[in-house]
């Protein structure tokens, strides 16, 4: 359940930009994280409207966009997307070594002026 | 209309058509105000943190190792075996991280070496700011060696960079030999890998050969240990690694 703590750091992240920019409220919160960042999506879900509790961005709407895992063969160079961190070019059978899907990160944050 | 994003929201009496008289499709989810680009990893602050404790590491000669598994594997009793077999030859200070418990330590503490527990509370992983505290409590010695002892866990602690300069992942031989292709993450993160408890091989049905061929999918770089730290079978190898990675007082 590291989504909890994924969750408590992006709230601070979160509540800093919004204070830095003296926004009183955070309506939604923009993130990107990757089919292979090792993050379960319902779960930080979960765990956001939690740690956001009785903060600025309580209840902010949380737009997540999912990034497609795509490898890279290292044989033919063929972009091939990957299920699971181990999987292989389908021409070539040599592992895939992975180009994205591993993202985590706060993108924007919607704040009241 | 919005200042911040030019739509229409206006007062009543708006109305928003397409040619024909079709209602134009108004997004349920748009919120207003003021998009303020953030732009930042979620893991920043810890790598951040990690980076620190990696520096200091280097200022101070000190090679640290984050030993990884699942719970019970036998990283304590591995440990134990690499503080008493170096006995004093490289000094040595240990970091435990557990959700609770003083006992780990207090096994550590038995070999005579510096020690501190971190305990985690509900948490699943060590992260790089409580090793950065473990360390103010731990003043470890320069030109030493740093074991720091994860919360036993395949998944979570991949994820969380401690400043280490390798991650040591160890898998028993009772756990089955297929543990590197459920959990690839940890062995992809990982650039050493024991495999112990090997004096237990007789009774099971483990292939040491796939075990290593399944690992090498998910890190073809790995360094392998093949021993039991219960009877000291293989363990010259890890010793000979440390012996060789510890760089001396110049």
């Amino acid at each position: 359940m590291h989504e909890m703590s994924l969750a408590q750091s992006i709230m601070e992240l979160v509540t800093a930009e919004a204070e830095a920019a003296g926004a009183r409220r955070v309506n939604r919160i923009e993130l990107e994280v990757g089919t292979l960042a090792g993050v379960m999506v319902d779960s930080l879900r979960f765990c956001l409207e939690a740690a956001g509790r009785e903060t600025v961005a309580a209840g902010a709407e949380l737009a997540i966009h999912e990034i497609a895992a795509i490898g890279r063969c290292p044989v033919c160079g063929a972009m091939e997307s990957m299920a699971g961190l181990i999987a292989s070019c389908p021409r070539c059978g040599q592992y895939l070594v992975l180009e994205n899907g591993r993202e985590l990160r706060v993108v924007s944050i919607t704040v009241d002026e | 209309m919005c200042d911040s994003c030019g739509c229409d929201h206006g007062p009543g009496g708006v109305t928003i058509a397409l040619p024909g008289g079709r209602p134009a499709a108004v997004a349920e989810d748009h919120q207003h105000g003021k998009t303020l680009r953030v732009e930042q990893e979620v893991l920043g602050k810890n790598n951040h943190l990690a980076a620190r404790n990696r520096e200091w590491f280097r200022a101070h000669n000190i090679l640290a190792l984050n030993l990884v598994s699942s719970p019970g594997s036998g990283k304590t009793t591995i440990l134990e075996q690499t503080i008493r077999r170096l006995s004093g030859a490289i000094p040595v200070a240990v970091i435990e991280g557990d959700q609770q418990t003083l006992l780990d330590a207090e096994r550590i503490d038995a070999t005579g070496v510096p020690v501190v527990q971190v305990n985690t509370g509900a948490g699943c992983h060590l992260d790089a700011g409580m090793v950065h505290r473990a360390l103010h409590a731990l003043t470890p010695p320069d030109h030493s060696l740093l074991l720091i002892e994860n919360v036993g866990n395949l998944v979570c602690p991949a994820m969380f960079d401690l400043g280490e300069a390798a991650k040591a992942v160890i898998i028993s031989v009772t756990e089955g030999e297929d543990k590197p292709l459920k959990y690839p993450a940890m062995f992809a993160a990982a650039r050493l890998c024991l495999i112990n408890k090997i004096d237990l091989l007789p009774h099971l049905d483990f292939s040491v050969e796939r075990c290593l061929e399944y690992a090498r999918r998910a890190n073809p770089d790995l360094t392998f240990f093949i021993l039991s730290a219960r009877t000291g079978d293989g363990m010259d190898g890890w010793l000979t690694w440390l012996h060789d990675a510890v760089r001396p007082a110049a």
